[in-house]
């Protein structure tokens, strides 16, 4: 047993650190996400070509063949930077094929994805409390060997920017299917929505009457609810691994606040009012660091814990970032309230983590039932 | 990161579960002497009690992975204690072979490893609580001996020890290095027990006094001074002992099984959406614990000693017992009036709570010690 990030690992942290602090740090991020795109295109090409889009995805295919440990290690990063941009899909989505898809879906799909050419999305939610595992709502009739598929999703990341779209539905013997298919197919529209995090861009996705071919599907059945299920748990730890990076930073500024800021003639951070806060989010962001660590572990390793896994982490860290991010701002006081200062930026991506991948009403629903209850 | 275990820890799960299946005791009989007697012997011929300390000092010499093994399944199968002496196996042993000379070593750990003595602890003082290094108690040295005098309070176990783990002072005008812990026979003249009953009526701690105790200076551990240091790293392992995720994972267990029994307006209160997310809250968090222990675990293995960072899990313990005991007594509705199991643990943790630091005094730390807060 060993808890511990291997030297190649901590190397690829400090990397990833240092990049994004030289080439994203947070009046870019805010330039970035002032674009309609809200990501930066040339960025994008750059973390490509040091192999982030293909972390997890094989050299084969192009990818750098590493693991989910070396994912989170990443996304830790990119969670403390808020850098912009369509990484979580693009991985998830990668990370799916290369486990679940045939051989002629990986050759079709990975290297675009590896080399960042590709960008993903996932429409694969109802809504935030209740990913509808075996009642996917859009619905499919057959034509010929193929689907027409018909049906709405809301709210899907990274849909805007998406060039190929991972969808479920059901047919008219309520089986539930998976298909990974081109944004650019005819019945397929997508609508961009306004975001209250400016760093991340979602879309309303519509279905009406695309046609699935059936290289288009990579499960069907039970298959496609253990994939569907495995796809979301994927999302949910890499969203957590952003929340750990994001809560980190914010928690950084607010003690370095209390150290800095002079109140009755001493710095805050000497009182227990104000001590006892930070340290208790401090507990929350080690806690958090330790069931995502293990959960990223189950994915490759135990997959059969990767569910209660996953859940734990991404319940425990929805509710801690949530009050962290609150808590962060009051501490502040009121220069936390103005759009200069960068605690902001913070306390809005804690909106955007809450729904991601399942919020904490789905994830402890589903703790109390993997739990025996 | 890697949380297979090898096929040697593996083989060792099923030698510590066939030595439940041969030796386990019933949980009504956990307080029997003579059914302890024999499992006690059972542990001691294994050599697992001290069972990751060094072979030299007379331990089994286990890893600590094996050690977390042990721990595990022992609680799984609700087995009576490793050992019978949790403050001397806890703390004392690890501070003597820490700090200890090889004479000291010689002469308490064998009594330790073979259940024949029981320590107390005495930190606290009527004006010495959370504030610990403002402690009086005085130590005079005259010659080969200290004369001890002062008073100690909340000492668990007092009127059962032999022998007090304690902190006196050597040195007014020094806080910190005016301190030196000493090893005291109970049996010493000037030595005054009287029992403090606790809430629920139970004699578990004392006040007891000193009154010019002749304490030879070979009982003292560590050097004059030091005493502040040897305590930091014994109050660290009886932080982790306190914070053991092993306990709280049972008591999630009997949670689930009374929320199970429970109902609430006819109904089963497991059909309430607020009572199951609560259970899982506490599931995350204990389920958090055990992996911070685990990772704490790894630092040990890299050499490092156990320090601050077990606060983390001492201060997650806290609000775990107060909030799990609340949703228990809830759940019971009228009948948490009457005596009964949870009713008197929602009173006695307040015990495991307070002691060991209270949880104000684990934020500090963590405030000051970790996050480089100015002090208060």
């Amino acid at each position: 047993m060993n808890f511990g990030l291997t030297e190649e690992q901590e190397l690829l942290h400090s990397e990833a650190r240092k990049f994004l602090e030289e080439q994203s740090p947070l009046d870019e991020v805010r330039r970035t996400t002032s674009n309609p795109e809200g990501y930066c295109p040339k960025q994008w090409k750059t973390i490509a070509e040091l192999g982030w889009t293909g972390l997890v995805i094989g050299e084969k295919y192009g990818g750098a063949g590493l693991g989910w440990i070396d994912l989170i290690v990443v996304l830790e990063e990119t969670g403390r930077a808020l850098f912009p941009s369509p990484l979580i899909s693009t991985l998830i989505a990668g990370s799916t094929i290369a486990d679940f898809a045939s051989d002629a879906q990986k050759e079709r799909w990975l290297p675009g994805l590896a080399s960042g050419d590709e960008i993903g999305a996932l429409a694969l939610l109802d809504d935030a409390s209740a990913p509808a595992l075996g009642a996917a709502k859009p619905r499919a009739t057959r034509d010929g060997d193929a689907f027409r598929v018909s049906g709405t999703r809301l709210h899907v990341i990274d849909a805007p920017n998406a060039t190929s779209i991972l969808i479920a539905f059901t047919d008219d013997t309520d089986a539930l299917h998976l298909a990974y298919v081109p944004a650019a197919t005819a019945g397929i529209t997508v609508e961009p929505r306004e975001t209250v995090d400016r760093t991340r861009r979602i879309g309303h996705v519509t279905l009406a009457n695309l046609r699935v071919a059936p290289e288009d599907v990579l499960a069907s059945g039970d298959d496609a609810q253990r994939v569907l299920e495995s796809t979301l748990d994927r999302g949910a730890v890499a969203t957590t691994a952003e929340i750990l990076g994001a809560g980190t930073a914010i928690h950084a500024m607010t003690v370095q606040y209390a150290k800095d800021r002079v109140q009755f003639g001493s710095a805050i951070g000497r009182y227990q009012g104000v001590k006892h806060p930070l340290a208790e989010m401090y507990v929350d962001l080690e806690s958090i660091r330790s069931l995502l660590y293990y959960a990223a572990w189950a994915i490759e390793e135990k997959p059969e814990d990767a569910p209660l896994a996953a859940s734990r982490a991404k319940a425990f860290a929805t509710e801690a970032f949530t009050d962290i991010g609150v808590g962060a701002i009051q501490l502040h006081g009121a220069v936390g309230y103005t759009e200069e200062y960068d605690v902001q930026l913070y306390l809005k991506r804690s909106k955007w983590a809450r729904p991601a991948f399942g919020d904490e009403i789905h994830h402890l629903e589903r703790v109390a039932r993997l739990g025996g209850l | 990161m890697d949380f297979h275990y090898t096929a040697e820890e593996e083989a060792f799960r099923e030698e510590v579960r066939a030595f439940i299946a041969e030796h386990n005791i019933p949980e009504d009989e956990h307080e029997d002497p003579d059914a302890l007697e024999g499992w006690h012997q059972a542990l001691i011929a294994k050599k697992w009690i001290g069972f990751s300390w060094p072979k030299e000092a007379g331990g089994g010499g286990g890893s600590l992975i094996e050690q977390f093994i042990l721990k595990e399944e022992m609680s799984e199968a609700r087995a009576p204690a490793l050992g019978s002496d949790f403050m001397g196996l806890t703390w004392v042993g690890p501070a003597l072979i820490n700090h200890g000379t090889e004479e000291q070593k010689q002469r308490w750990l064998p009594d330790l490893l073979n259940c024949r003595s029981i320590w107390c602890t005495g930190y606290s003082e009527p004006d010495s609580g959370s504030d610990l290094a403002s402690l009086k108690t005085r130590a005079v040295r005259e010659g080969d001996e200290y004369i001890v005098t002062g008073q100690k309070i909340w000492t668990t176990l007092a009127h059962k020890a032999q022998w007090i783990f304690m902190l006196v002072r050597t040195e007014s005008a020094d806080r910190y290095g005016g301190i030196t812990c000493v090893l005291i026979d109970m049996k010493s003249p000037g030595i005054e027990v009287n029992p403090i009953p606790n809430l629920v009526g139970d004699h578990s701690f004392n006040q007891v006094f000193f009154n010019e105790v002749r304490v030879p200076v070979a009982n003292r551990l560590g050097d004059e001074g030091q005493g502040w240091r040897v305590v930091m790293g014994a109050l660290a392992n009886e932080r982790t002992g306190i914070s053991e995720s092993t306990t709280m994972v049972q008591q999630l267990d009997r949670l689930k099984d009374l929320a199970r029994r429970a109902t609430r307006g006819g109904r089963p209160a497991l059909e309430d959406p607020e009572v199951r997310r609560q259970i899982a809250r506490f599931d995350c968090r204990i389920s958090a614990m055990r992996l911070n222990g685990m990772r704490h675990l790894t630092h040990q293995l890299k050499g490092e000693l156990p320090g601050t960072e077990t606060s983390v899990n001492k201060w997650l313990r806290g609000p775990l017992e107060i909030e799990m005991h609340d949703l228990a007594l809830g759940l019971l509705g009228p009948e948490a009036v009457e005596p009964g199991d949870w009713q008197r643990t929602s009173l006695v943790f307040h015990g495991t709570v307070i002691g060991g630091g209270s949880p104000n005094i684990q934020r500090n730390i963590i405030g000051e010690r970790i996050l480089g807060l100015p002090k208060d």
